[in-house]
């Protein structure tokens, strides 16, 4: 499986990501610099990593959105190559309106920073394909900005389309329905705030984030 | 020209910061706060020919972010006014 990791300055799980894709996929990922116009050819993943890009500045995402890579991005999208963006990965994504809705700050002002159960909402997706839906799953979250929020309209869409990859199964951030991550139309852009690159292996404490990348090696034909 | 871009958060958009600054005006003792919400001054100094359309699509495009929040544009200094 061929993948990249987008850095932006003040990205800071950008080597996280690219240790996991590493570990699970066995090729280390292609690491493109957000001033890149173009990416390698026959990405099959580009995963924009979580930190604090820009520092954060205006909006969380809002500068990296406007990045040169970004059109590569958009682009590469648009042809179904799948996208992660994970933390300010998944607020670059909204940002740039490849997913709907905003992550704001959290409900209870806090910086959150702890092992959180999720619960996968869709297990039809290629990122979600190695767990069963209904799963509770220990993902590690580290966000200041993870209030997920849109109109409830868009909510409504989201949760009747099956988008919705992801939900707390406990209030963590004050997210609109308990929102964790989502996907776009496609199915092939998700954005989740909590960190499945930091619960590959057995140091970390944590395994559960390892099937969302076997999920993505199986969608590309290789056997997990 | 000097331009001022207020932005601020769409009614109904639970704004956590301005709660938070409410709730510390309420320890500091004064009474009769109904709410608070924060917002963002943004302070622009353009060229006399820019023209308001292109101030707006600065604003769509990055100064605020549509789905949660408002923005609003003060114009503080005309093109060819007396400072």
């Amino acid at each position: 499986m061929k993948s990249a990791v987008i850095v932006f300055p003040g990205s800071n799980c950008d080597r996280d990501m690219a240790e996991a894709l590493r570990l699970v996929t066995g090729r280390a990922p292609a690491m493109v610099w957000h001033r890149e116009d173009s990416l390698p050819d026959g990405l099959d993943l580009i995963a924009i990593p979580g930190g604090f890009s820009y520092g954060d500045y205006l909006r969380s995402g809002a500068m990296a959105a406007q990045s040169e890579v970004m059109g590569a991005v958009k682009d590469a999208a648009a042809r179904g190559v799948a996208v992660l963006g994970v933390c300010n990965g998944f607020q670059v994504l909204t940002e740039a309106r490849l997913l709907p809705g905003a992550l704001m700050r959290n409900a209870g002002i806090r910086f959150v920073c702890r092992d959180v159960t999720v619960k996968v909402e869709n297990s039809q997706s290629a990122f979600t394909a190695r767990y069963d839906a209904g799963e509770e799953i220990v993902i590690p979250v580290a966000h200041h900005d993870g209030n997920f929020q849109a109109d409830a309209a868009t909510l409504d869409r989201l949760e009747g389309e099956g988008r919705v990859a992801f939900r707390y199964a406990e209030e963590v951030n004050g997210s609109a329905r308990g929102i964790a991550g989502i996907l776009n139309e496609g199915g092939n852009v998700l954005g989740m705030m909590p960190h499945p690159e930091r619960a590959v292996e057995a140091a970390h404490g944590l395994t559960d984030g390892r099937r969302l990348f076997e999920g993505l090696l199986e969608m590309v034909g290789q056997p997990a | 020209m000097k331009v001022r871009v207020f932005v601020t958060l769409k009614h109904g958009v639970l704004d956590p910061q301005g709660k938070a600054i409410h709730h510390a005006l309420e320890g500091l003792g004064f009474a009769g706060v109904n709410d608070v919400r924060a917002g963002k001054l943004i302070e622009l100094d353009l060229a006399d020919d820019v023209h308001d359309s292109e101030i707006e699509e600065m604003c769509r495009q990055l100064l605020a972010n549509t789905v949660i929040e408002n923005y609003r544009i003060e114009q503080v200094e005309r093109a060819g006014a007396a400072a």
